[in-house]
């Protein structure tokens, strides 16, 4: 009981149409679902509810639309924007027992998948058919196949393949209003609208996805992994524009400075070079002539931009042991700071040099600790500033610095977000890239879905354009850098 | 952002100026496609976008181009540069492409139309110039109106210029034919090939990659049938039909007339017209705010419908 009346008998309602322990409204569990795995803080949870099924989804948007309730959609929670944050003590309704895998078709290669699928899990299940789900982001072992929709997550294996848009073929959605709509189709031009390619990347504003059918992709015959190695962090960025350059696309371009890479060896030992200014882990897959020809582009490349070693992962096991090193970047920063903040900018790959040298100089000038590790192949910046939040007026360097990086990203030609989305960490850059009238027509776009702005309100569009607007959440994020 | 984009691109601004604010506009690229989604009014003012290769930098992969540029233009530009992008050239324009959003026959090697729209600039119903997405290859900043541009018919705002993204031509390309292949089991063992098409007897694949893997290729589908070098694509019957994948296995079972199907795909080119299809109800409803929400006169393309195609 929570003293309220009202929240009772929300609560009350929502239970008799999932089942009371479904239902929960305790302080520890809207505790532990105020948050995400990003840096802000000030969300509050309603009740959280726990559905199984489509059925189960729509009877709670029913409840909140008659009730005029608020309601955030929640997978794994390992978003890095806030997206997942619940402002104003909205429902939050949680995938996380909607985990199970369909429907494989290998003929039509999509799988149908719930969305509270671990990433990680479907390209498992996948494996003994031959085929894998693309988008790999870092994360995949814990982040659902609902949040990669909701947040059009990429990952190091989407240099050629794309990031997860390219890889949804069709999405069953709850609007906000109850009804299901089944957005896209398995069919090669489904009628209407793009609303599935609009729906991914809408940041769970726009409905709650009850089921995906998602591409499945072969898994290819030839890999090869190499690593090269750098005396200046330059020199790598400039080894992946001329790839890119020179017409080659690999399966993967990922660089990562000595900082992290002594982190990663001293938590993983993957064998990284801990001597070298930076690494680039470079993979290309495909057929076997092909990939030798590639691998040879990008060995000669690098040598020309000053590699001072070209090692080719001799078997799976090196190349696994590599990319565990990589994957676990951010859990080994975990050990030796206590607190970090993962910045996402994209910059057009020929500025990746120039960029770079800037964000050094920017953390330098802020006295602040900072690592490089990011999906360089598509100029996907990813600047981790390294702090302890105990010291006095570090946030406030943390905050500075952040914000020059974005500019220095903009300045350079790029955008706020490359794979972690806006959620309320990049709200009040927006207009740095868009207009009011581009805003207005994101907007519009949102109230198609949400025309009453009950969909994880108080997210993606800045302050003054409407679904963001809402009083009753202002008070909220001013928490943000606690 | 201060400026806004009329201010800082007289010919965008001309454009802009051009569709205005009030009564019916169509937009015309090379009417090859000008009946899709239904005929516009005979009397309806027509206006065209602007022409030509704003930037192209092939080092990114990417090309700004105005919507009223014909593929073709964009295609030898490309091709210069050992570039190409998923549009298919009909004798039309860039922006006619996108409103259409139909894709290439040849979409298993080079992709989709709705992938390749990086960023997107239009005039709106009310004359005002819109920006939405972005230059990078890479980008969630924000709702993605680009998505929602490709297929739309124009009826949410007219294109005026476009970043799309490109990517190299293969190595090698080449064709060959069959007529007792399995065309399933061909496609099957190919990993990226450019095309695999069928007409129910007649099998084509074009095998694209380096020299040596589309000799292997080649030798890998010879256990699924006798083939022989082709020499490009087939004729195309006039009309689509979108059928899933593993729709096409019984293809026989609709009349389209004489067929050419794009294995793998389930697009199929076909002489009779495909039944109409219906779109979800509560998906209709969410275009039908849509467009109540970005065009409320009905002004923009008036009589098409992308949900009529
Ligand atoms: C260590 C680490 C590494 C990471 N690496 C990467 C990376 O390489 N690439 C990358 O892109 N991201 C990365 N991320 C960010 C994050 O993992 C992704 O954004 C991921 O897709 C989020 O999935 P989730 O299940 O945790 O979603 P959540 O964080 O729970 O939610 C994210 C958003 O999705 C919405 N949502 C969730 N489920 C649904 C649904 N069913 N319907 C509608 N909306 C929904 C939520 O409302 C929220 O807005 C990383 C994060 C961490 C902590």
């Amino acid at each position: 009981m929570s003293g309220d009346p009202a929240v009772d008998d929300l609560v009350a309602a929502l239970g008799e149409a999932l089942a009371p322990d479904r239902v929960r409204h305790d302080g520890a569990e809207r505790a532990l679902l105020s948050r995400d795995a990003s840096v802000f803080e000030g969300g509050v949870a309603g009740p959280v509810c726990f559905p199984v099924s489509t059925s189960e989804v729509q009877a709670i948007m029913r409840i909140a639309a008659a009730g005029g309730h608020n309601v955030v959609p929640r997978g794994a929670g390992t978003g890095l924007a806030g997206g997942a944050i619940p402002l104003g003590a909205p429902i939050v309704v949680s995938t996380t027992r909607m985990n199970r895998i369909l429907d494989v078709d290998v003929d039509d290669r999509i799988a149908w998948v719930e969305p509270g699928v671990v990433n990680l899990d479907l390209s498992r299940h996948l494996g003994p058919l031959g085929f894998h789900f693309a988008p790999d982001p870092s994360s995949q072992q814990v982040c659902t196949i609902g949040g990669n929709v909701a947040n059009n997550s990429g990952g190091p294996h989407c240099l050629a393949e794309g990031v997860t848009n390219a890889h949804v073929r069709a999405i069953e959605v709850v609007l906000p209003d109850g009804e299901v709509a089944m957005l896209g189709g398995l069919d090669a031009e489904p009628l209407g609208y793009d609303l599935r390619g609009v729906f991914v990347g809408g940041e769970g504003t726009l409905g709650i996805a009850t089921r995906i059918a998602v591409t499945i992709t072969p898994n290819p015959p030839a890999v090869r992994t190499l690593l090269l190695s750098f005396a200046e962090v330059v020199d790598a960025a400039n080894t992946v524009s001329a790839v890119i350059a020179a017409g080659c696309v690999p399966a993967a371009m990922e660089v990562m400075d000595q900082r992290i890479t002594v982190a990663v060896e001293r938590y993983v030992g993957a064998g990284y070079p801990t001597d070298a200014a930076a690494v680039l882990l470079a993979e290309v897959d495909g057929l076997a002539h092909g990939v030798d020809h590639d691998a040879e582009t990008i060995a000669t490349i690098g040598r020309a931009n000053g590699a001072t070693d070209v090692r080719l992962a001799a078997n799976d096991d090196e190349r696994a042991l590599l990319w565990k090193g990589r994957k676990t970047a951010f859990g080994a920063i975990a050990q030796i700071a206590p607190d970090y903040y993962l910045h996402d900018t994209v910059v057009p790959r020929s500025k990746l040099a120039d960029v770079l040298e800037q964000v050094y100089a920017i953390a330098d000038r802020h006295e602040l600790l900072v690592m490089n590790v990011f999906h360089a192949g598509d100029g996907n910046l990813h600047p981790l500033l390294i702090f302890d939040a105990r010291e006095p007026g570090v946030l406030e360097r943390v905050h500075l610095a952040g914000a020059e990086i974005i500019t220095a990203s903009l300045d350079a030609g790029g955008v706020l977000s490359g794979e972690h989305g806006i959620g309320v960490e990049k709200q009040q850059y927006m207009d740095r890239l868009f207009t009011d009238d581009d805003l207005d027509h994101q907007d519009r776009l949102r109230r198609a879905f949400d025309p009453t702005c009950r969909a994880n309100p108080g997210k993606v569009l800045p302050v003054g354009h409407s679904c963001a607007d809402i009083q009753s959440l202002r008070a909220v994020p001013t928490g943000v850098w606690g | 952002m201060a400026a806004t984009l009329a201010s800082a691109d007289p010919v965008l601004a001309d454009f802009a100026e051009q569709v205005g604010a009030e009564g019916p506009v169509a937009v015309e690229g090379g009417r090859t496609r000008w009946l899709v989604g239904g005929a516009p009014p005979p009397d309806v003012r027509t206006v065209r976008a602007p022409a030509g290769i704003v930037e192209y930098a092939p080092e990114e992969m990417t090309v700004r181009v105005r919507a009223g540029t014909t593929v073709a233009e964009l295609d030898a530009e490309l091709s210069s540069r050992g570039q190409r992008t998923p549009l298919p050239d009909r004798g039309g324009t860039v922006g006619g492409a996108l409103a259409v959003g139909e894709n290439h026959p040849g979409l298993l090697g080079r992709g989709r139309v709705r992938s390749s729209l990086l960023q997107v600039r239009y005039v709106s119903a009310d004359g005002v110039l819109v920006n939405g997405g972005g230059p990078t290859v890479k980008n969630v900043t924000g709702f993605d109106l680009p998505r929602l541009m490709v297929g739309s018919l124009g009826t949410l705002g007219l294109l005026a210029e476009v970043i799309l993204r490109t990517e190299p031509n293969p190595a090698v390309s080449q064709w060959v034919v069959s007529d007792d292949a399995d065309p399933f089991a061909v496609r099957h063992v190919l990993l990226r090939p450019g095309a695999v098409l069928w007409d129910g007897g007649r099998t084509w694949a074009l095998l694209e990659g380096q020299a040596d893997d589309v000799a292997s290729e080649r030798a890998a589908i010879a256990v699924h049938g006798t083939f022989t070098d082709g020499d490009g694509w087939p004729e195309l019957p006039p009309h689509r039909w979108s059928l899933t994948p593993s729709g096409l296995r019984d293809i026989g079972a609709h009349a389209t007339g004489r067929f050419v199907a794009v294995v793998g795909a389930g697009l199929v080119f076909a002489a009779e017209p495909q039944p109409s299809r219906i779109l979800d109800p509560a998906a209709r409803t969410v275009g039908e705010r849509l467009k109540r929400n970005f065009d409320p006169d009905g002004r923009l393309n008036p009589g098409r419908d992308p949900a009529a195609r």
